[in-house]
């Protein structure tokens, strides 16, 4: 019966892949999609969700760039799964990214499996899913495909863009290549480039998926199933990543998972056996292995200050932007020093920026769990920037 | 904490519009009101996650940092003023510190406790113990203030750096100023702290 939740659940993922439970925003043959491989996408669609209204100045707007398994819902419950929006308790009319007051977008990125056009689409050269036929995308064609959704929206500057870790990059990404249309820019447990530790991490992920002979080069969806192994060790190890040995060791510690003796074998003895076993499978069921193959290639590319002559300043010359950057102190994936790279080359620009690093055992993860200290700053920080833009202060209507 | 009368020397220092960095902000007090009453472009570089979340709050762009560490990586003359109000004794390299304010800045304002103060020196000489004052209530083993000067100190340092005093105002336990035109030895007798204006040679 599990197998058959599960099969059904995979049949939901291609139909959100190619149908989405969202908005869709279709950019035909006369707005094609330049990418920085040099290939152009066309066409091309943008899967998105908004919250909130837009009000009348059209400077209400905040975007929300989501991480690499995350997607448009980030405030309704997910198509897939049912479960709630991944960043529920800041959006909301209750939350910091307050619904009365601002018009939240969120689209899922290029090449992302939730609406996207993305390997999982239908190739209209082929009629068949694009698979390994689409081509490698970055950060900046992400960014990019946002940048003309924001202007189909109608909207000019963007009172936010807000973001943790690939999210943050697109944050980046956006304050450096669109220096006019932000306000402010949060950019949560990122960095300016991957480390090469992270292109590791990616790289077994990879293999991981490639290595699983149901991929068959990637030509999976043709053939009705699915590297689900691959792309569940693949989760597996990423999951590790976001985590820290002292969230680890709190959880989990040496405990046996309903059972009272270890048993010889290779079952999973350990509760943090099962539970990542259990984060690996859940993961399959809303996630397509060729878009992981394809967003984790984006988060690799990444390094802003090789495309500014290797000086990150460079990227934020002459920015008006109001930023704030955040880490978490047990963050290994996208420690600290990351931040703090981003930070001194804002203060070298001459930009506004605040930063902090708050203090937590939660890992990576931390910017996506309701962290008491991160919410509070960001609000200082959102509420600051809302009391220097007309009609955006207090927290009533947003006319 | 009420309003530090150093503040005020300060407010009256720095002119309108300016750039201005204050290291080791705090709760970002000093900065607010260089920003209201002066219309300063202002930042703050503060190692306490509290002094941040309060800066933050004030809408100040603050960063979460050590001064010790931190101050090498901002730009040459990237500010009119660098602001460290009772904050250089909590240095670890007082003398670097003050070389990078005026390498960042145009000018420094720089605020010191004097233990040259002579009730700090009475503390001392009839005590026997190192002096814990009301605005320094800390003990010698849990005091994040580990390198005091005295108002004399701090001129051979600012001398031996190469920066010259612009003006210095010294402020006696009530927060009064002291008459400038006293000598140095007489100000670094009866000053409870002094607030300098330093420029680059």
């Amino acid at each position: 019966m599990k197998h058959e939740n599960i099969h059904h659940a995979c049949g939901n993922k291609v139909s959100q892949a190619i149908q989405p439970d969202s908005a869709v925003a279709f950019f035909g043959k006369d707005q094609p999609l330049q990418l920085d491989s040099g290939i152009v996408l066309s066409p091309f669609q943008i899967a998105y969700k908004t919250y909130g209204s837009l009000n009348t100045h059209k400077n209400n707007a905040i975007l929300i760039c989501h991480p690499l398994t995350c997607d448009q819902h980030v405030a309704n419950p997910h198509p897939v799964t049912g479960k709630a929006g991944w960043w529920d308790s800041l959006v909301g009319c209750n939350g910091i990214l307050n619904t009365n007051r601002y018009f939240i977008i969120c689209s899922n990125v290029i090449g992302g499996c939730l609406g996207s056009t993305g390997p999982a689409s239908v190739n209209p050269q082929t009629g068949q899913a694009y698979a390994l036929d689409f081509p490698v995308i970055t950060i900046g064609d992400m960014v990019r495909a946002q940048a003309m959704l924001v202007n189909k929206l109608g909207i000019d500057t963007l009172f936010s863009v807000i973001g943790g870790s690939m999210g943050g990059m697109q944050v980046l990404q956006w304050a450096s290549a669109y220096k006019e249309k932000v306000f402010s820019a949060i950019i949560l447990a990122s960095s300016a480039r991957h480390s090469a530790q992270n292109i590791a991490f990616g790289e077994i992920g990879r293999q991981a998926i490639m290595a699983d002979p149901k991929w068959q080069g990637g030509r999976y969806i043709d053939t009705g199933e699915t590297p689900s192994k691959g792309l569940a060790v693949a989760r597996m190890t990423a999951h590790i990543t976001y985590l820290s040995e002292g969230t680890l060791h709190r959880k989990f510690g040496r405990n046996l998972h309903e059972r009272s003796e270890i048993t010889f074998g290779f079952d999973a003895d350990f509760q943090i056996e099962s539970y990542l076993r259990h984060q690996g499978f859940s993961f399959v069921e809303r996630f397509d292995a060729n878009s992981y193959l394809y967003l984790t290639r984006a988060m690799d590319y990444f390094d802003l200050a090789a495309e500014h002559k290797g000086r990150l300043a460079n990227a934020f010359q002459n920015t008006k932007t109001r930023f704030f950057i955040a880490s978490f102190s047990s963050d290994w994936l996208f420690p600290t020093h990351e931040s703090r790279i981003i930070v001194h080359a804002l203060n070298a620009a001459g930009a506004s920026v605040s930063f902090a690093e708050f203090e937590t055992d939660k890992g990576h993860d931390a910017f996506l769990l309701h962290e008491p200290v991160m919410v509070s700053a960001i609000k200082g920080f959102l509420e600051s920037g809302a009391r220097a833009i007309r009609g955006l202060s207090g927290d009533g209507s947003t006319s | 904490m009420g309003l530090r009368v150093d503040f005020d020397v300060i407010l009256s220092l720095v002119k309108d519009g300016t750039r201005v960095l204050d290291v080791g902000c705090g709760d970002g007090t000093l900065l607010e009101l260089l920003t209201k009453k002066r219309g300063v472009d202002g930042r703050g570089l503060e190692l306490s996650q509290q002094g941040v979340d309060q800066c933050l709050a004030k809408g100040l762009s603050v960063v979460q940092g050590n001064a010790d560490r931190e101050l090498v990586y901002y730009p040459n003359d990237g500010f009119d003023y660098v602001i460290l109000s009772q904050t250089l004794q909590a240095t670890c390299n007082p003398k670097k510190v003050l070389g990078e304010l005026l390498r960042i800045g145009k000018r420094a304002v720089v605020s010191i406790p004097n233990f040259g103060y002579w009730r700090v020196r009475a503390a001392l000489l009839f005590c026997g113990r190192m002096p814990v004052t009301k605005e320094l209530s800390y003990s010698w083993y849990n005091t994040p203030n580990i390198h005091f000067c005295t108002i004399a100190d701090f001129l051979d340092m600012a001398q031996e750096i190469g920066a010259t005093v612009e003006e210095a105002v010294v402020l006696n336990r009530n927060g009064q100023p002291l008459a400038f035109k006293l000598p140095w030895n007489t100000l670094n007798l009866f000053g409870q702290q002094a607030v300098f204006l330093l420029r680059r040679v």
